[in-house]
């Protein structure tokens, strides 16, 4: 299923969001996640189910002013 | 000082973008004494663990964190990212921008007060960065502010206090609102003079991490800020536009 993260073209396997996260290499780190422009709460990402074409933003800490 | 019922140390608030290396803004932050870091949330690749080093460098300089919603142009976006930024950082103080001009960054403050209207429903601290109209400021509070953060001039940009009879109309119009100028001290002055308006805090970035020498200029700002702050509570004296002078004139020689 193709989906795009952080607004790239990118093929998972997993058909929900906790799921396509492990598999795309994020692991335990601090993240958080938006699809389609929603917040998705870290608790809700198992429950999260993906369809091709959804915009999933993962996010982490940065500099700032 | 007190912000939603916390107490800080420190009247400077620092941010933590631009600096020539992790070093220097750790260094930079330590000259500061600032008791409030700002930080964003910014797109992560898997595996890179560049947010998780960073937010560890962060959370050992042992400040508060105030997340921005930088760069978000309108209400939905702006309020996705507070959320987002509530869950990572752990905190419900929310720096909200909602930009509104590409140019200047100015805010679009009718987005500005709907985004705090729904951010203050969801159990946020909203610190809003704005103008200094006082209209806007009004409806911001209503919207459940209890901080105001109005520019001094656009964000980067270093002109210091554009606009001081604003800022000073929105400070005797607000004696009671923990007001804070957020953007465009250039010069330790420009801080100073914020502070000398009454203003609780001050709020800078680039003046710091863009000086020649960051740690020095965060303490030169350190040092104004508190400057600004011991003259404020002096309660300085009224100008007048003839001389006075100083020197007594009884006991004056007669020499001619």
């Amino acid at each position: 299923m193709r989906i795009f993260l952080n607004g790239e073209p990118t093929d998972v396997q997993a058909h929900e969001l906790a799921a396509a996260l492990t598999e795309l290499g994020y692991g335990d780190a601090v993240v958080a996640t938006a699809v389609n422009e929603s917040f998705v709460p870290a608790s809700a990402r198992q429950a999260t189910a993906l369809r091709e074409g959804d915009r999933v933003e993962v996010l982490a800490p940065r500099q700032g002013g | 000082m007190r912000f939603y019922g916390v107490s800080l140390p420190s009247r400077l608030m620092l941010g933590t973008a631009q600096y020539p290396s992790p070093s220097v803004l750790a260094e930079a932050f330590r000259a500061s004494g600032a008791a409030v870091a700002t930080v964003s949330l910014r797109r992560e690749s898997g595996g890179s663990g560049t947010g998780e080093a960073f937010w560890g460098m962060i959370r050992e300089l042992g400040v508060r964190v105030l997340p921005n919603t930088a760069g978000c142009h309108g209400v939905k976006e702006a309020v996705t990212t507070a959320q987002m930024a509530r869950e990572v950082f752990g905190t419900d103080w929310i720096k909200l921008e909602v930009i509104g001009h590409a140019d200047t960054l100015q805010p679009d403050v009718f987005g500005l007060v709907e985004a705090a209207r729904v951010l203050t429903e969801e159990g946020f601290r909203v610190f809003p960065y704005t103008t200094e109209d006082l209209v806007v400021a009004e409806r911001l509070l209503h919207a459940g502010c209890e901080v105001l953060m109005p520019w001094g001039a656009p964000i980067g940009s270093g002109l210091g206090l554009a606009n001081p009879h604003g800022l000073r109309a929105l400070r005797a119009q607000f004696p009671d609102v923990p007001l804070v100028v957020d953007a465009g001290i250039g010069l330790p002055s420009h801080a100073a003079a914020a502070m000398e308006m009454g203003y609780d805090a001050v709020l800078l970035n680039t003046a710091v991490a863009k000086a020649g020498d960051p740690v020095a200029m965060a303490r030169a700002m350190a040092l104004a800020v508190e400057a600004g702050q011991r003259a404020r509570e002096a309660d300085p004296m009224e100008p007048r536009d003839m001389a006075a002078p100083s020197t007594p004139l009884i006991g004056r020689a007669f020499l001619e």
